[in-house]
């Protein structure tokens, strides 16, 4: 029989070994999911891993890791800090459309003024819009004890339809031909989020994800709000036992991780999207959560699950287009990633005994 | 004792990894005889019992019952075979009634009246009065017990396990269970007692079997023992009385007017009208059964709970809507009753757990600024004066015995020297020994000029290390009295006499 027995003390290895352990197992498995829809699983993962980085057509790929891995790492930092306190904001999808919306706003009623401070007033209204987003389940909850998870995860429904009717009506752009959507954003210099060096893919939002895990790796080991944040979550009472104040601790961390979202949403909806339109979020605030749990919650962990999870992106639209997979095998692989993180994630505190049975 | 033993245990043993918890135990058990099982904290007992029980498998060695190979695989066969078992723990379900809750235990549970009926029929044989009707949540510590132990007595047992069964009653709630068990005893029923309250234990067993670190030292006939020889055979080592000097109590440091509040959990107990001065130099002791407002005490004064203004006052400031953190930067220090969870994060390291009530009056927190070097250090200092057994600051608090974190825990605030210390059940759980050096440790604190509060469910703590006493029932303090020359009837009536139980009918 096989048991699981509770390690005394979490295994530091472990810890450190399970999302590199939970990559090889999702190639592995995934390879034969490829298998079994007639492709050959080793071209498959070749061109999910290989192909962007080194391939061909590398020179396009690799900034797009950058513009895909950047609104992910920033949004995960922010939901990382909620999470790790046990305060789980699942809404970032709707804090970063109305970040979007809020930043894009401002850019679109100065147009076509040009100043130097168009868009810097853009980021603050965009990091407001993701703060006010966020601030509506953060006060229920701590109001009227409503489930955050709840009022985070429907307020993205209602970002959505906000996004729809904009782009059809308010911020529509008065001379598009009747096209839903704006004014686009790249032709108007001062609120365009350009690329920092030519054809990097380096853009403000990439460096604003930099100094995000930065920030968030001194807060976490330096600070102390960072430790609030951890007792919170390994202990409650024994974090309140110690002068943590919980209220505050649920307005910080849904705070700053709606900033963090609306922040996101800002540089994408000003850079590489360019116009608020209907379909302009594309799930990057639901793949944050998992980016989240792959980088363990951790600054650094969460900054290379971001790239990890953009290069399958990447990876995944060659491989829909060269080799002709399915998108939803191309979804079903990047659930694997996250299945076999937490299924691993279990043997940090507990390891496996062979042996007899035992109750108790 | 010609006749077959109700249980033979010959040779037990059971390793878990890293530590043996039970070495080649063996001891018999007649019919009708009252067995303590003597030892400190991780000496063993719990593994012993939980064999008997069948809820652990003995590595090697045999248990026989009645002469016949009994090898219990769970407490299902164990309790077929006659075996009950009243935990130290309980486990009812708050929201049901007590007949819900004993069907829920029983294998092939009558109908409800039948049911009812048989509860009231043992409770009256054995002067354990409960109504069936009532919902757990709202009964007394002392009537859960009594829940516990009907669950157990409808199956007849024949050897009854009773894991420190005093620990919640006052004193004539524990005289009240003593005639039950007495009662029991005498028709045959074999009862095994754990406690490491020796008196009790020669007030009540007919024999005595003590282990240490999972081997058995030693059996005595308690009756004809002194206590002070069990424990010194307990921890293999002379005992040191914790020493006091007298001393003249200075100023008021804590002064509590009308103290009420509401208890912040669903079934906790409220705050009723609580007035009380403590000076410094003096050590007030607070005695009561668990769950009379003891953890609702603890939080009115560390700050967990606030209360309306006035009601605490420290140093003659009023502290009532001052939080944790700045009463700690007054000198206001605290150790809650549980350890995991709520005294330490269970999976943060030592030094995590220094920072926890430290940041502030050790100056590890320099402008929001974590100094963990000095952390680490305090944590280091703490493991050192308080001789905690553990391979290092960085090991996670879960990883220590409950003896050792308990020490870490009470170190690190006496440590922070405070002007007032609360401390809520400081040696529960922990070893002869190592309680006797927490006491001398607060003794020593209130020599320096340490107002302290200790509360307590051990009388013979409260009565060592107390100046004056008062005890909690259903949230109110009794008038503190001096502890010197108080009668333990007297302390047993200050608590509250034996919440409405009766003498069994012998």
């Amino acid at each position: 029989m096989i048991r699981l027995e509770k390690r005394p003390q979490p295994s530091r290895a472990f810890s450190l070994a399970t999302p590199l352990l939970a990559v090889l197992a999702t190639m592995f498995f995934g390879g034969l999911l490829f298998f079994a829809l007639g492709k050959d699983p080793l071209a498959s993962i070749q061109t999910i891993f290989w192909e962007p980085l080194f391939g061909e057509f590398s020179f396009f790929y690799r900034p797009q890791l950058l513009i895909k891995g950047a609104p992910l790492v920033l949004i995960a930092i922010g939901l990382s800090l909620g999470f790790k306190a046990g305060i789980w904001n699942i809404g970032a999808e709707g804090q970063y459309i109305m970040g979007a919306l809020f930043g894009a706003g401002v850019g679109l009623a100065f147009y076509p003024v040009e100043g130097f401070y168009v868009f810097p007033l853009m980021v603050l209204a965009g990091a407001f819009g993701g703060w006010l987003w966020a601030m509506i389940p953060a006060l229920l909850k701590v109001k009227f004890g409503t489930n955050e998870i709840l009022v985070s995860l429907m307020l993205v429904y209602v970002a959505e339809q906000f996004l729809a009717s904009m782009s059809l009506g308010l911020m529509k752009n008065p001379e598009g031909f009747g096209f839903p959507g704006s004014r686009n954003l790249q032709q108007y210099a001062s609120a365009h989020n350009a690329d920092l060096i030519a054809g990097t893919g380096m853009h403000w939002g990439v460096v604003a994800a930099m100094i995000a895990v930065i920030f968030a790796y001194v807060l976490l080991t330096k600070h102390r709000l960072g430790f609030a944040i951890r007792v919170t979550g390994e202990a409650p009472r024994a974090a309140k036992f110690s002068g943590v104040n919980p209220t505050r601790l649920v307005l910080i961390c849904m705070g700053m991780s709606g900033l963090l979202a609306g922040l996101a949403g800002l540089f994408e909806v000003s850079g590489p999207a360019g116009q608020v339109t209907i379909d302009f979020n594309v799930g990057y605030g639901f793949t944050a959560i998992i980016v989240a749990f792959l980088g363990r919650l951790h600054p650094v962990g969460i900054l290379l699950a971001g790239l990890l999870m953009a290069l399958t992106y990447i990876g995944g639209d060659i491989a829909q287009s060269k080799l002709g997979l399915p998108a939803a095998a191309i979804q079903v692989f990047q659930g694997m990633l996250l299945f076999f993180l937490l299924a691993l994630d279990m043997f940090t505190n507990y390891r496996l005994r062979l042996g007899r049975t035992e109750a108790a | 004792m010609t006749q077959t033993p109700l249980l033979d245990l010959s040779g037990l043993t059971k390793a878990y990894p890293g530590v043996v918890a039970n070495d080649d135990v063996s001891l018999t058990i007649a019919p009708g005889e009252v067995h303590a099982l003597l030892g400190e904290n991780g000496a063993g007992k719990s593994t012993l019992v939980k064999m008997i029980y069948g809820l652990v498998k003995p590595d090697a060695g045999h248990m026989k019952m009645f002469g016949q190979p009994f090898t219990p695989t769970e407490p299902r066969a164990a309790r077929a075979a006659g075996v009950g078992m009243v935990f130290q723990h309980f486990s009812l379900f708050d929201a049901l009634s007590v007949a819900e809750n004993i069907a829920l235990g029983m294998e092939n549970a009558p109908k409800m009246n039948a049911l009812s009926q048989q509860i009231r029929a043992v409770s009256d044989t054995y002067g354990l009065p409960l109504s069936p009707d009532r919902v757990v949540g709202d009964l007394s510590a002392g009537e859960r017990q009594r829940v516990e132990i009907i669950r157990c007595l409808l199956q007849e047992p024949k050897l009854l396990i009773m894991d420190e069964p005093t620990s919640v009653l006052t004193p004539q709630e524990v005289e009240i269970l003593f005639k039950t068990l007495r009662k029991l005893s005498a028709e045959g029923t074999a009862i095994l007692y754990i406690s490491h309250k020796l008196e009790e234990i020669r007030a009540l067993c007919d024999s005595a079997t003590i282990l240490r670190l999972g081997k058995v030292v030693g059996h005595c006939v308690p009756r004809e023992t002194s206590a002070r020889d069990m424990a010194e055979m307990m921890v293999g080592k002379l005992l040191q009385t914790p020493m006091r000097a007298g001393k003249t109590p200075g100023d008021v440091v804590l002064e509590l007017k009308n103290l009420s509040a509401r208890s912040p959990s669903a079934f906790g107990m409220p705050l009723r009208d609580i007035s009380v001065c403590v000076q410094a130099g003096e050590v007030l002791g607070i005695g009561g059964v668990a769950g009379n407002g003891q953890d609702e005490l603890l939080a009115a004064l560390s700050g967990e709970m606030l209360t309306a203004p006035g009601m605490v006052s420290f140093k003659g400031r009023d502290v009532s809507l001052l939080g944790p953190t700045p009463r700690r930067s007054m000198g206001i220090l605290s150790a809650p009753e549980e350890r995991l969870g709520h005294a330490a994060a269970p999976d943060m390291s030592l030094t995590e757990n220094a920072m926890l009530t430290a940041a502030a009056r050790e100056n590890l927190d320099r402008g929001g600024m974590l100094d963990w070097g000095a952390a680490r250090i305090f944590a280091e200092k703490i493991i050192e004066i308080f001789d905690v057994r553990t391979p290092g600051p960085g090991n996670a608090a879960r990883s220590l015995s409950g003896g050792n974190l308990q020490k870490f825990v009470i170190g690190r605030e006496v440590l922070q020297r405070p002007d007032l210390l609360v401390v809520n059940q400081p040696t529960w759980g922990v070893d002869a020994s190592a309680a006797a050096a927490i006491r001398q440790a607060l003794l020593d604190l209130a020599e320096n000029g340490t107002a302290l509060v200790v509360i307590s469910q051990d009388l013979d703590e409260l009565m060592e290390t107390s100046d004056r006493f008062a005890a909690l029932n259903e949230g109110r303090l009794s008038p503190p009295r001096p502890a010197q020359g108080l009668t333990v009837d007297e302390i047993g009536l200050m608590m509250g006499g034996a919440h409405g139980m009766e003498v069994a009918h012998v």
